[in-house]
């Protein structure tokens, strides 16, 4: 039931949307996963990322598709987790919690041969700012060497609908997808190697600052 | 008017069909040499050709049933168009996060000024924007209190709201004229500054690519070469005088002159949105359309060449009667 709702939520709201408020360039669509398990890794400025990343694959690949997302936040009232794990469908990970491993979850995912969103950067953050990603994605990649990992990065829908306004503002969007790559060298490396591509991808844009 | 019993099809002038169908004759045959190019010299550039030739299919479609459903339907598809532009050239400038809503509001000038036009409001069409928006911009920007990047925010905006917003609206105003427009309506003029707009694009792009040497501005738009530019300011002239005693009341010469006209602010628009983008470095204002670029690209020559045609004809051959 909540499959098709979800389906129906897509294809009804979210990408219409996209396509007429928003409006979407993207770029390296041949650099998307066509199947999984793989790593999408962003930068993040708005909750209009995970729905945008998500409306970037056929309709039929939603249930395979798993926004990582941290559950402090979405968890805490009944409606919105509702909404959040049925149907956006996310992985909830718990922040700063005591579990012996908290990327099991995430590494269950992945041998599922599902494919994870993550937004490395652990909050939303000032918008169209990159701050610095968090270790734990390479940690991931780490446990599971072989899969691929997809840099995207996104650039203006931080103008449209900014952490802390509920007024969305009408602006195109523009994602940009990298070649993909696996972990190699340590966890260090693996970090350096992410911020340089998703630097390059970030520069490719010609985006003008917003401030 | 002149329009007898029978030349009416649900308020739209039988010559408007015609035109369309004669549109879709040209389509056709663009679409057949393309496909011999594409066989003769397969590669990057013809694969390109059919994408732009394909998307032309849509694009005419589109317009055409905007334009023969009713004046309503057509309004507001001319609206859309608008906006997608207007939002186009937000996303590309700079812009500040002080102005996020007044930016929200300045979307909402389009359906206002539509709204102008569909009711044939001269007074209040032509002064919305360059009066009442121009001042209004900067003084809420004054009133929100941050004066850093003051004048490039207010600049951006005022100029970017008339390049869009106020020079595309004219094609509404075109179809409020309604039948007082002459024999093919208010439909028929849009009609006409459309197609040969988007005509004398395809005439000069194509004249450029077999004849063209020499640079009209190098700096701006390096593959404009001036024999594009005459090729198409002929060919549209041309199609022009055919075209514009069966859509406009203008006889044969004046419709020639209009279709120079058309031409060369045409020419214009399209080395002013490619000036702005170059500024901005950017190669395209979008991706909507493919083998197009984004809808910017595609109206960059109508945000001269529908203020400029309409306020021709309102002056010259209608003296204010449209």
């Amino acid at each position: 039931m909540s499959r098709y709702l979800r389906i129906a939520f897509f294809a009804v709201i979210v990408r219409p949307i996209l396509l007429i408020v928003l409006g979407m360039n993207l770029r390296g669509r041949e650099h998307l996963p066509r199947q999984g398990p793989a790593i999408i890794v962003a930068n993040h400025n708005s909750h209009l990322d995970t729905l945008t990343l998500l409306a970037l694959f056929p309709l039929r690949d939603l249930p395979r598709l798993r926004p990582v997302a941290a559950a402090d936040y979405f968890l805490t009232n009944k409606l919105l987790s509702w909404f959040a794990l049925n149907i956006i469908g996310i992985l909830p990970l718990d922040r700063g919690g005591i579990k012996k491993n908290p990327l099991a979850d995430l590494e269950a995912a992945l041998d599922r041969g599902e494919i994870l969103i993550l937004f490395p950067e652990g909050s939303r953050g000032e918008p169209e700012q990159r701050a610095d990603f968090k270790r734990g994605v390479a940690f991931l990649a780490k446990a599971r060497p072989h899969t691929p990992v997809h840099p995207v990065f996104m650039h203006g829908l931080g103008k449209a609908l900014p952490k802390g306004s509920l007024i969305l503002v009408p602006f195109n969007c523009d994602v940009i997808a990298g070649e993909p790559f696996k972990y190699e060298g340590g966890a260090p490396a693996f970090m350096e190697t992410l911020e340089a591509r998703m630097s390059a991808l970030a520069s490719e844009g010609h985006f003008q600052p917003w401030e | 008017m002149d329009i007898v019993n029978g030349d009416i099809i649900d308020g739209l002038s039988n010559r408007v069909f015609w035109a369309i169908g004669a549109i879709y004759g040209l389509l056709v045959v663009a679409s057949i040499i393309v496909a011999i190019l594409k066989r003769r010299a397969p590669g990057d550039a013809t694969t390109e050709l059919s994408r732009r030739v394909t998307s032309w299919w849509f694009m005419i479609t589109i317009f055409t049933i905007a334009i023969i459903t009713n004046r309503i339907v057509s309004t507001v598809f001319l609206g859309l168009m608008t906006f997608l532009a207007f939002k186009e050239y937000l996303s590309l400038i700079p812009t500040r996060r002080v102005d996020r809503l007044l930016l929200l509001f300045a979307y909402w000038a389009i359906p206002v000024q539509f709204y102008f036009a569909h009711q044939d409001r001269y007074g209040l069409f032509l002064t919305f924007i360059p009066v009442w928006m121009f001042l209004f911009f900067p003084m809420a920007m004054t009133l929100a209190g941050k004066t850093e990047g003051f004048l490039r925010a207010v600049g951006t905006l005022s100029w970017g709201m008339m390049i869009t917003v106020f020079a595309l609206s004219h094609t509404a105003m075109l179809l409020a004229a309604g039948d007082k427009a002459g024999p093919a309506g208010g439909a028929g003029l849009l009609l006409f500054l459309v197609a040969l707009t988007q005509f004398n694009d395809v005439a000069q792009f194509t004249w450029g690519k077999l004849f063209g040497k020499h640079k009209i501005t190098p700096t701006v738009s390096p593959k404009k070469t001036w024999e594009g530019f005459l090729g198409g300011l002929f060919s549209t002239a041309v199609v022009a005088a055919l075209a514009g005693p069966f859509l406009t009341p203008m006889p044969v010469h004046w419709a020639g002159l209009a279709g120079a006209m058309i031409a060369i602010a045409g020419f214009l628009g399209d080395i002013t949105i490619s000036a702005f983008k170059r500024d901005l470095g950017v190669k395209d204002s979008g991706g909507l359309i493919p083998g197009h670029g984004g809808i910017l690209d595609r109206v960059d020559s109508l945000t001269y060449a529908a203020p400029v045609f309409y306020h021709a004809m309102h002056f010259f051959v209608f003296s204010g009667r449209i």
